[in-house]
């Protein structure tokens, strides 16, 4: 069993909660979005202050928690969106 | 060609038109939408615009690009501005070209509404006392960290 190494990205609420902006993750394959957001919550001290299910996006397009991850990923955290 | 859509500075409508006008499209419309303070919002100073800048720009393109596979003849061009934006001002221009009225104008409204349901920016509001709040586009308002009242870009 190999791990899948998964840079996420906070923005806006969530970096200022956590005071982090990147982060990488390791997490056992196979493994879904939602794996690399568990792993990235328990990984932060202030983890437990991101939602469970935000809303999220792979690799620049938005994606869903039970997407797989593949090795290299970015994963992106996306407090609600304000735009317009 | 693709080109960025973030743009820190004023937006302008003209250029946008132009570059969506041509002589087999006979209807343009466009949108502004501007940084409002309502009656309940507070002593708002500015609105500050933050994006996930990579994914902006695509999630820009996939918009145009559905919007011209569902409206023959479409020309999409649009810009949001990040950064500080003061009240009154526009965070985001949009200009449609069509070869007829119906499909500019629903075109146009087709491409504001998936702008604000799926592009990744986030607004906070800079109250005059320092505080700030999170807003976003379903009325939700969360408290951000205090920040100094000192605009900032």
């Amino acid at each position: 069993m190999h791990a899948i190494r998964v840079r996420c990205r906070l923005f806006a609420r969530y970096a200022e909660v956590t005071g982090e902006e990147v982060v990488e993750v390791e997490v056992p394959a196979p493994a879904t979005v939602a794996d690399a957001i568990a792993a990235l919550r328990e990984r932060l001290a202030d983890g437990h202050r991101l939602p469970a299910r935000p809303l999220v996006a792979r690799n620049h397009a938005h994606a869903l928690l039970t997407d797989p991850l593949a090795d290299g990923d970015e994963l992106a955290l996306l407090p609600p969106l304000a735009g317009g | 060609m693709s080109v960025s859509h973030a743009v820190r500075g004023p937006l302008v409508l003209e250029p946008l038109i132009a570059r969506v006008s041509a002589t087999d499209r006979g209807a343009t419309a466009s949108f502004l939408g501007t940084v409002r303070a309502g009656p309940d919002d507070g002593p708002v100073i500015r609105i500050e615009y933050s994006a996930y800048e990579e994914m902006l720009d695509l999630e820009f393109d996939r918009i145009t690009a559905e919007a011209a596979a569902r409206w023959p003849g479409v020309a999409v061009a649009a810009q949001h501005r990040l950064g500080t934006v003061p009240l009154g001002d526009a965070s985001i221009a949009i200009a449609v070209a069509a070869p007829h009225r119906a499909a500019a104008l629903d075109a146009c409204r087709f491409v504001i509404e998936e702008a604000k349901r799926r592009l990744p920016v986030w607004k906070r509001e800079v109250l005059a006392d320092g505080t700030t709040a999170w807003r976003d586009n379903e009325g939700g308002r969360v408290p951000g960290r205090p920040t100094p009242t000192r605009p900032s870009t």
